[in-house]
């Protein structure tokens, strides 16, 4: 039954059908490791969708739209920061407020833009590896990986990666010795804000491409999972992405292969497998702490 | 170098809103000189020393170091000018390792890999041995000085800054420390050190300044003090010890065979084959260094933490299985460390907290519903009994200072006559009179025929008030013995002695 689906064609698409995800729970994983509990994810991808797609169209320029996207979705999440970090709002309700609030933004901004086509982005052509599908992909694909690599060697091998874990792990102590709590967490939300506006983009600008409302269909909130589930390690949330959009991508294809399960099932799959994965990662306490940062989804006030 | 004083500070003045920190604060610092700041809890010695390190900033008056104006805006800028502070709390990260926490107390730090080279050479020259790919949440309090002590020894600081430095350690790991901080007095390094440890002080400092209520009220040369004349300047009254009552303990109240618990936070301690008894009308001292196990002996007293069958018997019945509400019903009483969030709910008023843990022994609930008058009476009784300071019974606990909000956690469970009780801390945080007051009314509640379990990491106030003390040690608990036969030396072998520092040269 597997007969019709070509391995190579299949982790192409598995590959472009992670990339938001994998793009958004790496900004969250950035704001996270510095201690801020940021909900708000499936509302600034969907912002970023509807940025990226109405300035791709007016523009004519896909590049435009990502980077439209990217900074609409960081202007939301500016917004969150100045809520939680400056007024001390709970993370949690005001996370859960700007999705909502995304939401309902985006859908009347994006008013007159159902059905439209966005212009299409140029493909990376190298020659000689272009015929086989995995290397001749969206480039926001490998920008994404990339993104990866970064994320994992700033937070490992930098200062400015090191100032942000010890934010995320003791406020306190980052205070007392001088580092600024705020400023450091204020970064690292815009750069999650950012990440899923990219990631919102890429789906409504390559995947679907075209506009509707509440696109997004949760995304943010497996980002959000998947996140947990890596238990805030880089090389985790790339494996995370990689199994959601694998299934995805595979349950896609046994429905179209006619595979005699009902599609509901089929559809609901992807979702089903990433929370029991969740739950059986996250069974060991003690384990799934461990990297956890430890201010996460504290509010810091300098009260000395 | 002009020979002038290295830090001189005059007429500091904080305030925060209703309350004067400090006020018109002067003293200095000679260059080598190892100067003691002395005071009660609240006294205001944190806050003068942010105000050197550059966390806060002074609302008058002025400081020079080496003779130049200093007026630091943040912690870097004193770090450049050479001040370094080693912190009581708040300053390490749990999950990151050594190099990484030291890496994040420098200025300029070098890359990784010299930086673990440095750190070992550094640790070895002090002899203060550290591993520097070790995770800080798996170290113990000493090492975890160790840490914050050779951060600022790597920048060769012209003034060290240390705020209560031995409160967390073994008498030999002082003994250690004290070595360290010689040396560096001889190489030509300052040290301005807070502490309310008077015998230390005299043995270490050659100048002292007094602080109380904010205010310097003296400054002296500590070896010519007495440390009886020293704690009356610091107090401001004349001290009365507590006055023991003797009298033959009765049969055992409370037994704990092998109890061994894993402990329920990431770095905490587990606790394996505890075993002790406590008889009625005595009072077992149980020591340690803090992160020994305290939090989790007393979760597994008090029933937070469940435990096997047979491992804590109180009055010969098996309390393993049984909640605090049973326990209390018992006669069994528990007043935990921390007392914001877990002896007191914060936003609650002191009503509503006598509530919580009196409801059971002093009938304050009938027939599901709180007896709101009787609950006042109680919460007024204990504001009386304990000298608590406070506007009323309504207000919350958060708006108590410390000292009075420890009264009153203390005298909710003393005044509900417990059989047994476990106390864990009693008087941290509080200051020299009122510590006195708690610590009477420990005794007084022995010599009315309770056993008393208290754990404490103050080794003086385990000395004056227990008959026996035993001591926590990564979890295991010595074999108990009588204060009075014990001397500074054995303590500090039962608590483990100097932990990992036996390879030490200085």
């Amino acid at each position: 039954m597997f007969g019709s689906i070509d391995p190579l064609v299949l982790i192409a698409s598995l590959m472009v059908a992670s990339t938001p995800i994998l793009l958004a729970a790496m900004g969250e994983l950035v704001t996270e490791k510095s201690g801020v509990l940021n909900l708000g994810v499936e509302g600034m991808m969907i912002v970023g969708a509807v940025a990226g797609f109405i300035t791709a169209v007016e523009t004519g320029s896909p590049a435009l739209g990502f980077i439209a996207a990217a900074v609409g979705a960081a202007i939301l999440s500016a917004l969150f920061a100045v809520l939680t970090l400056v007024f001390l709002s709970n993370q949690v309700a005001t996370g859960l407020g700007l999705t909502l609030f995304g939401l309902g933004v985006s859908s009347l901004m994006g008013q007159g833009y159902n059905g439209v086509r966005p212009p299409s982005s140029p493909r990376v052509t190298i020659p000689g590896l272009s015929d086989i599908p995995v290397f001749a992909l969206h480039p926001m694909v490998y920008i994404s990986l990339l993104l990866v690599v970064a994320v994992w060697w700033v937070l490992r091998s930098t200062r400015p990666g090191l100032i942000l874990r010890a934010v995320g792990e003791s406020h306190d102590s980052a205070h007392a010795l001088g580092y600024s709590v705020r400023g450091t967490r204020f970064a690292a939300v815009l750069f999650g804000g950012a990440c899923a506006g990219l990631g919102g983009a890429f789906l409504s600008l390559v995947i679907v491409p075209q506009w509707t409302e509440g696109m997004t269909a949760g995304r943010g909130w497996i980002a959000l999972a998947i996140v947990v589930f890596a238990s805030w390690r880089a090389w985790r949330v790339l494996l995370g992405a990689y199994l959601f959009g694998g299934v995805t991508v595979l349950q896609l294809n046994l429905q179209a292969a006619g595979v005699a399960i009902p599609v509901e099932l089929l559809s609901m799959s992807p979702y089903l497998i990433t929370i029991v994965v969740l739950v059986i990662i996250s069974s060991d306490r003690r384990r799934a702490a461990a990297n956890a940062p430890a201010s996460l989804g504290r509010s810091f006030h300098a009260s000395s | 170098m002009s020979a002038g004083p290295l830090l001189e500070v005059s007429g500091l003045r904080k305030t925060y809103p209703g309350v004067v920190a400090n006020d018109d604060v002067s003293f200095s610092v000679g260059p080598g000189e190892v100067h003691a700041l002395l005071g009660e809890n609240g006294a205001g010695k944190s806050t003068l020393v942010k105000m050197v390190y550059g966390l806060v900033r002074p609302d008058e008056g002025r400081m020079t170091f080496a003779g130049q104006p200093y007026a630091p805006s943040s912690p870097h800028e004193a770090r450049s000018t050479g001040v370094a502070m080693v912190f009581q709390h708040f300053s390490l990260f749990e999950a990151l390792d050594v190099a990484e926490n030291v890496a994040l107390g420098m200025e300029t730090p070098p890359p990784m890999r010299t930086l673990a080279a440095s750190i070992r050479e550094v640790s070895e020259t002090y002899g203060l041995p550290l591993d520097p790919s070790r995770l800080v949440g798996d170290l113990s309090a000493g090492e975890r000085q160790r840490v914050e002590i050779i951060r600022c020894l790597l920048q060769d600081p012209k003034l060290l800054i240390m705020d209560e430095p031995t409160s967390v350690l073994t008498p030999q790991e002082v003994g250690i420390l004290f070595d360290t901080l010689r040396k560096l007095q001889s190489e030509g390094t300052s040290i301005l050190y807070i502490s309310h440890k008077l015998e230390e002080i005299r043995s270490l400092c050659q100048g002292a300044t007094v602080l109380r209520l904010g205010r310097v009220v003296g400054s002296c040369d500590p070896r010519e003090k007495s440390a009886r004349e020293l704690a009356e300047l610091m107090v401001g009254t004349e001290l009365t010890a507590p006055a023991v009552r003797a009298g033959a303990p009765g049969p055992v109240a409370l037994k704990v065979d092998k109890l061994s618990v894993a402990s329920p936070s990431e770095f905490g301690t587990a606790l394996r084959e505890v075993s002790f008894e406590v008889r009625e009308g005595e009072i077992l001292g149980i020591g340690g260094v803090a992160g020994n196990g305290q939090d989790e002996l007393l979760g597994a007293l008090s029933g937070e933490i469940g435990t096997a069958p047979g491992a804590v018997a109180l009055k010969g019945r098996d309390i393993g299985a049984l909640g605090p509400n049973a326990r209390r019903r018992l006669g069994l009483l528990a007043a935990p460390e921390e007392r914001l969030g877990h002896a007191a709910a914060p936003d609650m008023s002191l009503v509503e907290n006598g509530v919580l843990s009196a409801w059971v022994r002093k009938d304050l609930v009938s027939r599901g519903f709180v007896d709101w008058k009787r609950a006042r009476r109680y919460a007024e009784e204990v504001i009386a009994a304990f000298d608590v300071r406070t506007p009323g019974p309504d207000n919350a606990a958060r708006s108590l200072s410390g000292g009075n909000l420890q009264k009153f956690v203390v005298g909710r469970e003393i005044l509900q006559k417990p059989e047994v009780l476990v106390i864990n801390q009693p008087t941290w945080g509080v200051d020299a009179s009122a510590a006195a007051a708690i610590r009477q009314a420990l005794l007084d509640l022995a010599g009315e025929g309770a056993a008393v379990v208290v754990i404490s990491q103050d080794l003086d106030e385990l000395m004056e008030i227990a008959g026996r003390f035993a001591a926590l040690n990564e979890g295991r608990l010595s074999a108990a013995r009588l204060t009075e036969a014990l001397t500074m030396e054995e303590i500090g072998l039962m608590m483990g002695g100097a932990h990992g520092m036996e390879v030490a040269h200085v």
